[in-house]
């Protein structure tokens, strides 16, 4: 055991902190750290900065544009990027469909593809769920229809994050109805200005426009858009779910806005408030905890594969992540009702947060995971 | 002891059921409401009028209904239900309150007739920027000028303050204490400008640039005691509509639970699910028995036993609507974090009223100071 970082990767460290926080542009920065929306051109904007020195997807294999990084070096470059309020790069694309390329596309597609993905000329959205078909995502019907070298795809997807903003989608449909559920499944690329592709919001709680309803009428897809093989869909998708729960524990960020909130009380006097002070101190003492389950599991696990205790990571991190949103909402007290200040932005995050805990695997799905394959109940 | 409600009140009950069913039933019509200003229902706050719901709790003197708080309990549990986003416990529990403790018989004959018949919104301007639920004025000054008075400040938020016909204001007297006063909507010197808020009701941030003000009763009198007990008031009415909430909210769930189907079978055959609703029904029926034993306190008590009896009711109903609206949403899944669909706003409204008065580490903080000083809580004492 040893606690202390090797000089090394405290060079890296550094290095990384010197980069985040002078090569993206303070102005989109300091909307991530006050929790203001970031619109579609800050996102990819960072992404580009990222991008451009290398860092935007270093956990691609290095011939299509990552970085020989260990896990740890991973995880430090990560919670470096929360700490400094840098937009993380676009999920879809680079924890999801980037690497699913990389492992299953066709020559065609990874040169197709792959670089527009990392520096986000290509906006990807992620078609997966349907309204019967959310936590039992293998009963989606969507269909693709095999004619000439075309598939015809009919069917309804929908919670399509960012859809509005989505260049192309990548799907799960059905491509065979007859075979067990999980092996009548297959991936497809859609470009979403295709004929038949119609895409429409769906507002949330806290009064946004995030996800969408997209729908397919008839559309025609070329043959070689699909991913893998026919009716491998299933098999891919466990693997695009594996690296999505892989960093989903936003322990940065979350340590960033339990700061933020520490020093907001602490503007206010609140902070002298005993009950208050307990309860940011019970919080920082969880994240620690959270903070380093993080590092034990990237330092002791094997290169790539995924640590049993992922799970983990999405279900206490969810939690987490939230109860420093709602902290913030208390810390904010009636100026959290309403009004245009910090305060009352701080109800709709809240709000908002509400979904980590559902998407990507809800936290039920989770403990059914963690009972399942870790207690082998 | 008895906490049955009386025929009368379960008249009352049946009768806002009624209208407000009527009224929003179905949900889209809620979502209409709010979407437009001034995100309520004038229509509907005139039928409340008419049922005489808006005056329950003032004497027949003051243009009332000689009825008392606990009607006005039953019809704030109504309006929980359908989470109608009229400003029922600010106009009538906190303004209301307000004016009955402080205000000259005619201010009171004036303005809660007024407020009973529905003809004027009377919004109350207290909070402000940075203050929390204090039950003084902070930077908001009055000021003698010959025989009247002059408002200078800014306040925030004002649930419905845009389009306030009358505000109660809060604001330091020129001897300390903090004094009450009436500012008229259209006076010179408010100034006014609204914001959505929340739970898709409207709070507004109303500045006063020497505006003419009229004392609430006699002239100078520090006002601290009527202040913290009328939101001790308001915060047991909030109660009352959380408690409307949170059974709705819980109901939406076990229903959802009986009939969204996924793996082929209800979500309701997954005992992870079913005990996590067995859990929010727990909390639901804590804190409708310490929200009507709160209630009953607020009809019959003193200030401090008032003023006990909300904080213990704050505490248990900050929890309980953050269990089970937060639940409520975990347990909808995906479909629970959309506008369209009623739970989500069940859960954005249990949050507002949370912290319009005060929320439970609050309550918890005063309650924590004072815990030494008796032996063992006893709520019939
Ligand atoms: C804001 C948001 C963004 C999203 N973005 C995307 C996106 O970009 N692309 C995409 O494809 N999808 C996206 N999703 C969809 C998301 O993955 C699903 O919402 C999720 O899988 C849950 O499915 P559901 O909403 O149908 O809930 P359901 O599956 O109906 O679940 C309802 C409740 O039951 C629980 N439950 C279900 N089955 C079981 C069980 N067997 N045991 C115990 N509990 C169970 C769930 O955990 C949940 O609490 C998004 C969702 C949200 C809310």
């Amino acid at each position: 055991m040893q606690l202390q970082l090797s000089d090394e990767d405290r060079e890296f460290r550094a290095t990384m902190r010197e980069f985040f926080t002078t090569k993206v542009p303070q102005e989109i920065r300091d909307k991530v750290a006050e929790g203001r929306e970031l619109s579609k051109e800050d996102i990819v904007a960072s992404q580009k900065a990222l991008n451009d020195a290398g860092y935007a997807v270093p956990h691609w294999p290095v011939q299509y544009g990552g970085q020989d990084w260990t896990q740890l070096q991973r995880h430090i470059w990560n919670e470096e990027m929360q700490a400094a309020s840098v937009p993380p790069p676009l999920a879809f694309n680079t924890s999801m469909i980037g690497p699913v390329l990389a492992q299953f596309g066709s020559d065609e597609l990874k040169e197709r593809f792959l670089a527009p993905t990392a520096s986000l000329d290509i906006w990807w959205s992620q078609g997966f769920s349907e309204p019967d078909a959310g936590s039992d995502l293998a009963s989606l019907r969507t269909r693709a229809v095999k004619d000439g070298d075309d598939w015809v795809v009919n069917g309804q997807k929908t919670w399509t994050t960012l859809g509005q903003y989505g260049d192309w989608i990548f799907t799960l449909v059905r491509t065979d109805p007859d075979v067990k559920k999980q092996a009548g499944i297959s991936m497809l690329l859609i470009d979403m200005t295709l004929p038949g592709v119609e895409v429409r919001p769906i507002e949330l709680i806290d009064g946004g426009h995030e996800v969408n309803e997209v729908w397919f009428t008839d559309v025609r897809v070329p043959g070689d858009m699909l991913v893998g093989e026919v009716n491998q869909g299933w098999t891919i998708a466990k693997f695009l779910l594996g690296n999505e729960r892989v960093g989903v524990a936003p322990v940065g960020s979350t340590k960033r806005n339990l700061a933020r909130a520490k020093r907001l009380a602490q503007e206010s006097g609140l902070l002298s408030d005993p009950l208050y002070a307990a309860r940011v101190a019970e919080l920082e003492n969880e994240l620690l905890a959270l903070e380093l389950t993080a590092l034990r599991v990237v330092a002791n696990s094997a290169e790539g594969a995924p640590h049993p205790a992922s799970s983990v990571l999405k279900l206490k991190g969810t939690v987490l992540q939230q109860a420093v949103s709602e902290l913030l909402v208390d810390v904010a007290g009636p100026q959290s009702v309403g009004g245009d200040g910090w305060g009352a932005r701080s109800t709709p995050t809240y709000l908002n947060l509400r979904k980590a805990s559902i998407y990507g695997g809800s936290n039920e799905v989770q403990r059914q995971i963690i009972a399942k394959t870790i207690l082998g109940l | 002891m008895d906490f049955e409600y009386t025929d009368d009140q379960d008249s009352l009950r049946e009768a806002a059921r009624a209208l407000l069913t009527k009224a929003y039933g179905d949900y889209g019509k809620r979502r209409a409401v709010t979407q437009a200003d001034p995100g309520y229902s004038t229509e509907t706050w005139s039928r409340l009028a008419e049922l005489g719901g808006l005056g329950l709790p003032f004497s027949e003197e003051d243009g009332g209904a000689g009825a008392g708080w606990i009607e006005a309990a039953v019809v704030a549990q109504e309006l929980g239900r359908v989470v109608a986003p009229e400003p029922y416990v600010v106009s009538v529990g906190l303004a209301g309150r307000l004016v009955a403790d402080a205000g000259t018989a005619e201010q009171r004959a004036e303005v809660l007739g007024a407020i009973a018949s529905g003809e004027r919104l009377v919004a109350v301007a207290h909070d402000e920027p940075g203050r929390r639920w204090s039950p003084t004025a902070g930077d908001t000054k009055a000021t003698q000028d010959g025989e009247g008075w002059t408002i200078e400040g800014v306040k925030e938020p004002v649930v419905q303050g845009g389009v306030a016909d009358l505000f109660v204001v809060s604001a330091v007297l020129p001897e300390g204490g903090t004094g009450l006063f009436l500012v008229e909507g259209d006076a010179s010197g408010v100034e006014r400008e609204s914001f959505p808020a929340a739970d898709g009701g409207r709070v507004a941030r109303v500045t006063f640039t020497a505006a003419t003000a009229v004392p609430l009763g006699s002239a100078g009198e520090n006002r601290t005691a009527t202040i913290a007990t009328a939101l001790d008031t308001a915060r047991i009415l909030a109660a009352n509509e959380a408690v409307g909430i949170m059974e709705v909210a819980l109901r939406m769930t076990t229903e959802y639970l009986k009939s969204r189907k996924q793996f082929g079978v209800t979500l309701n055959t997954f005992q992870a699910l079913t005990f996590r609703a067995a859990d929010m029904y727990v909390s639901l029926e804590l804190a409708t028995s310490i929200t009507q034993w709160a209630t009953m306190v607020l009809e019959d008590g003193d200030a401090a036993a008032i003023s006990a009896a909300a904080r213990r009711v704050a505490l248990q109903v900050s929890r309980a609507g953050r269990h089970i609206g937060q639940e409520a949403i975990q347990l909808h899944g995906g479909i629970g974090m959309t506008a369209e669909y009623a739970v989500g706003a069940y859960t954005t409204r249990l949050t507002t009223l949370d912290h319009l008065f005060g929320d439970g580490t609050y309550a918890l903080g005063a309650l924590a100071d004072g815990v030494g000083g008796y032996d063992a809580v006893d709520p019939l004492s």
